[in-house]
């Protein structure tokens, strides 16, 4: 659906991205990933055809964004992080611009009808937009990007600026538009991509720093964690677990469950320690009462990441 | 295309902007006809028309402050940009749509000047020759040239920044020096200057109109204006996006 290889963008001597390469297939909901400043936005308007790369070459539907760019324009629904939105017009006047603007060929009031009831909009149909919350703005502009029944849906840091309830609705509505779309939507904010995202693609200071799928994001950390509750005396529990086969850290955390404490064990993702673990608790009279695995958050992968890039850079 | 300009037209109606235009106009046009034909009893308008181009200096800057620096500022050409539309499609529709009101306007004030042309003539023989139409329709037509070319250059100026207030002053300022420059051009020594300046006094090619006289080279010359103007505007976002 996306093909984008080396993609460059530099302002002045600054490289906002720099030559990042991947592809998104067709039905996937890919999550754009990195701090604020990465080059999130810039490579999406790049994809959106609303800036020029300085090199490099994105396809959107087999079709080059520069060379042709009416052609693939016409397969993305675009919501840039301000929802561009005419304050004076109504919904209704605005959906219908967009509507005619994007040349689309069905049924109009049908299509449009069918868009308000899906995004949840139709109480304030007919209101101007200038007076909308910020909630029923952002919705107002997914509604737009859907206007043109696109197959590729982009969304630059779709729910930001939302309350929590909001951010779920508007996660829910992410996640049932990517049974029908391919979706590549950014954010900074992790939570979002594990509960929306197929795939990951994180990006810091312009280039890819890594492009897994969600559920294999712990493996390119190379750590596996896991939560153990022991009964036992605490300092001796600690210093049994840590010199087991595999273990590479351990620590403990200040959790308490009746006269137990909790570990959090790390260990390579190759090594399965589960039952060594219970064997040395086991062997030495003290009893497990709790073992679960504790997934690394994106938070850790994250920051697990970018560090490493770091000392690769050193 | 249509979309944009089908948009933009209603926006004039939407914010007070598109009946503030009208209004003033009708009520310049209306004070400067009236002192310069109903007042003497005489149908010549050139007079009339040279008056009302004056003050189209702060009128048109009315139609075109915010029609790139609002998109700018809302981020709404961010929807424009990335549609299936051509940025010439885009920069065309929003000068057409400016250009729509502003000739609207001159289309229903001129109606009415010519019923006050009727009635000063009638009161003479041969009504419609004494109407002295050439000039009526010449000095139209020279002044919807001289409009489109003013409405090209604030769409460039608006293009320039995202806000109005600044498009508007700056407008002004150009129109200005616009103006005055047929005044102070035949002043200038340097040759090489003087022909530059010279090229922009807008003025100086309407006379041809006032006298009833269709000029070509002035046509051409009005709609060169325009073009080179519209083009710029669309160097301007190409520039944006490429830097």
């Amino acid at each position: 659906m996306i093909e984008i290889s080396n993609l460059v963008k530099k302002y002045g001597k600054n490289y906002a991205v720099n030559d990042i390469s991947f592809s998104v297939e067709k039905g996937e909901i890919v999550g754009f990933l990195g701090p604020n400043g990465a080059g999130k936005s810039t490579t999406m308007n790049i994809l959106t055809g609303y800036l020029s790369a300085t090199s490099g070459s994105v396809r959107i539907a087999g079709y080059d964004i520069l060379e042709n760019p009416m052609e693939a324009k016409k397969h993305i629904g675009f919501l840039p992080e301000h929802p561009p939105l005419y304050l004076d017009m109504t919904v209704k006047e605005y959906l219908d611009f967009v509507f005619d603007l994007k040349k689309c060929n069905l049924n109009k009031k049908k299509h449009i009808s069918e868009i308000v009831d899906v995004i949840n909009i139709g109480d304030v149909y007919k209101r101007p937009i200038g007076h909308l919350s910020k909630g029923y703005r952002q919705r107002v502009g997914i509604a737009q990007a859907l206007i043109s029944s696109p197959d590729l849906l982009i969304f630059d840091e779709p729910t930001v600026g939302l309350d929590p309830k909001q951010i779920i609705e508007i996660r829910e509505l992410i996640n049932s538009l990517g049974k029908s779309h391919t979706v590549i939507l950014s954010t900074h904010i992790l939570p979002e991509v594990n509960a929306v995202c197929d795939r990951v693609v994180i990006i810091n200071k312009g280039k890819i720093v890594a492009n897994a799928k969600t559920s294999e994001l712990e493996a390119v950390t190379g750590v596996r964690k896991m939560k153990v509750k022991v009964c036992g005396p605490r300092t001796e529990v600690l210093s049994a677990i840590r010199s087991i086969n595999g273990v590479t850290g351990a620590e403990i955390l200040p959790e308490r469950d009746g006269d137990s404490t909790a570990l959090l064990v790390e260990s390579d993702t190759g090594a399965d320690i589960r039952k060594p673990i219970f064997n040395t608790i086991a062997n030495r009279g003290w009893q497990m009462i709790g073992l679960e695995a504790f997934s690394a958050s994106l938070e850790d992968v994250f920051i697990a990441i970018i560090d490493k890039n770091k000392k690769e850079e050193n | 295309m249509g979309a944009i300009y089908k948009r933009e037209l209603l926006a004039y109606f939407k914010s007070p902007i598109g009946y503030v235009f009208s209004a003033i106009f009708f009520a310049i046009s209306g004070i400067c006809f009236v002192s310069t034909t109903v007042s003497q009893g005489s149908t010549n308008t050139s007079a009339y028309f040279a008056m009302v181009l004056m003050f189209f200096v702060i009128l048109i800057p009315l139609l075109t402050m915010k029609l790139l620096s609002e998109e700018k500022k809302l981020g709404t050409e961010q929807l424009l940009l990335t549609s299936p539309v051509s940025l010439v499609g885009v920069i065309c529709a929003k000068f057409f749509a400016a250009f729509t009101i502003f000739a609207g306007t001159l289309g229903v004030s001129s109606l009415l000047n010519m019923l006050a042309l009727y009635d000063i003539a009638s009161q003479q023989e041969y009504v419609i020759a004494k109407m002295n139409l050439p000039t009526f329709i010449g000095c139209i037509i020279g002044v919807l040239l001289i409009g489109a070319s003013f409405i090209a250059i604030g769409l460039f100026i608006s293009s320039l920044t995202e806000n109005q207030i600044i498009s508007a002053v700056v407008s002004i300022g150009a129109f200005a020096l616009i103006m005055a420059s047929s005044a102070f051009a035949a002043n200038i020594n340097n040759t090489v200057i003087r022909v530059i300046v010279k090229w922009f006094s807008v003025m100086d090619r309407f006379i041809g109109f006032q006298r009833g006289i269709f000029d070509i080279t002035a046509l051409v010359y009005y709609i060169s204006l325009t073009t080179v103007f519209l083009f710029l505007t669309v160097r301007v976002y190409e520039k944006r996006r490429w830097e």
